[in-house]
């Protein structure tokens, strides 16, 4: 790892403050990606900035149909927390197969989005659900927030609050997991939300990250089932191949997940 | 540079690094305290795992600055003077271990999960699945897993054993 200055914010204005100071600041929340990809050198920030004992980070709220995560919680936090279980519980889910335990105790639900990898869980929760995405300075809608591998609608400086969930009809997730490292070979989230409105959404699978699934929307929407998904043609063109699976295989798998995902949201 | 003050097997410690050293490296090479190891070092093998204010943490995919102000356990940390702490003895027992790489990141993973369980009110029932999923984190290329498993499951009644007592 290059040198780099450690600061421990106390506050999103202290933190705010502290990254206009350094020349090529970043902020540190878990750590559980950003300090791996320092190791390689692939990153080499000349600030950190520590956003893990900002207090007003912390927790979840649930109001009527609006789950609110704030961004500092841990995986751990989420999945054991109990209004997420009874909310949303494709989400409590999710954390549970993310990581592994460790990596949840430290990992944090707004450092995981800002990442924005491609096989990352989060982001399609949050495209699925039409979650908003809050900063110290906006809301933005999840359609708009992700924009492609590793980016994001985050403006230099600007740190996630918090993510609000709309309360879904019902949900579901069901992922393919790399045996080592966790991340979703494919994982599919579905959302049937309380307006009637169906989203699907893929992640490791898209060489543009996280994408909505269209067909599998229109065929959930004629008939909320996992046999309703059988019929569907998945594209292979411009999904992800590399050793794990090829781009054929990952379009059958957002099918298959797909498939389990609905099962599962029953 | 800056000073970390932190609490070290119940030892308070204060130690000037570099901003950049990562916890692992504070412990084995400012303490050295080397039964931490370093396998991987991507976040991976778990061989690094200790105990951080009660939660079982990768300690190199953590800087030492955020340790700050903490409470750290490491291997070095769970025996009482002679007396092997329960899981310990449980690996020993149960041959849950053949080089011994992973074993300090296994037996702090497994302490860890035990206690969660415990505290969850399912002690007793921590079974095999459980054990299994939630041992993803630790890898180790010798025992195929089985022994320690059976360990860790020895282990839990073990210390529920213990928790009754104190």
């Amino acid at each position: 790892m290059y040198q780099t200055v450690y600061h421990r914010a106390s506050s999103v204005d202290e933190a705010v403050s502290l990254f206009a100071k350094g020349s090529e600041a970043k902020f540190l929340a878990g750590g559980q990606t950003l300090l791996p990809v320092m190791k390689q050198r692939l990153a080499s920030p000349s600030d950190l900035i520590d956003l893990g004992k900002i207090k007003e980070l912390q927790g979840v709220e649930l109001s009527g149909d609006v789950l609110t995560i704030k961004a500092g919680t841990t995986y751990f936090d989420i999945m054991q927390n109990a209004d997420v279980k009874k909310a949303i519980p494709a989400i409590a889910y999710l954390t549970s197969v993310l990581g592994d335990p460790a990596v949840r105790y430290r990992g944090t639900i707004g450092g995981s989005i800002a990442n924005n990898d491609p096989a990352a869980d989060y982001p399609a929760a949050l495209l699925a659900l039409g979650a908003a995405v809050k900063t110290n300075k906006r809301s933005i809608a999840a359609d708009d927030f992700f924009q492609g591998l590793f980016t994001t609608a985050l403006e230099d400086g600007e740190i996630i609050t918090a993510v609000s969930f709309p309360v879904p009809a019902k949900a579901g997730y069901e992922k393919m997991r790399h045996p080592a490292s966790r991340f979703a070979l494919t994982g599919v989230f579905v959302a049937l939300t309380k307006s009637g409105e169906i989203r699907v959404a893929a992640t490791g699978a898209s060489q543009t990250g996280v994408m909505r699934v269209p067909a599998i929307e229109a065929a959930l929407k004629a008939n909320w089932s996992p046999s309703a998904i059988d019929s569907v043609s998945i594209s292979a063109s411009n999904l992800l191949a590399d050793i794990h699976g090829t781009a054929e295989y990952r379009a059958n798998l957002i099918k298959v997940m797909a498939q389990r995902a609905v099962a599962a949201a029953g | 540079m800056s000073t970390v003050k932190l609490t070290v097997n119940g030892k308070a410690v204060a130690v000037d690094v570099e901003d950049r050293t990562l916890l692992v490296q504070l412990l084995r090479d400012h303490l050295n305290l080397t039964g931490t190891h370093v396998g991987c070092d991507t976040s991976q093998c778990g061989a690094c795992v200790v105990h951080m204010d009660g939660k079982a943490v990768k300690s190199c995919t953590m800087l030492a600055g955020q340790a700050d102000g903490a409470n750290v356990t490491t291997i070095e940390g769970i025996a009482k003077g002679d007396e092997l702490h329960p899981m310990q003895a449980a690996f020993r027992d149960n041959h849950g271990l053949q080089c011994g790489y992973c074993t300090p990141g296994m037996i702090m993973s497994a302490i860890d999960i035990v206690h969660r369980h415990n505290a969850q009110g399912s002690g007793g029932r921590l079974d095999e699945a459980t054990v299994r999923h939630e041992l993803e984190g630790n890898i180790c290329r010798c025992t195929g897993y089985h022994n320690i498993v059976k360990a860790v499951l020895d282990a839990a009644g073990r210390m529920k054993v213990s928790q009754a007592a104190e």
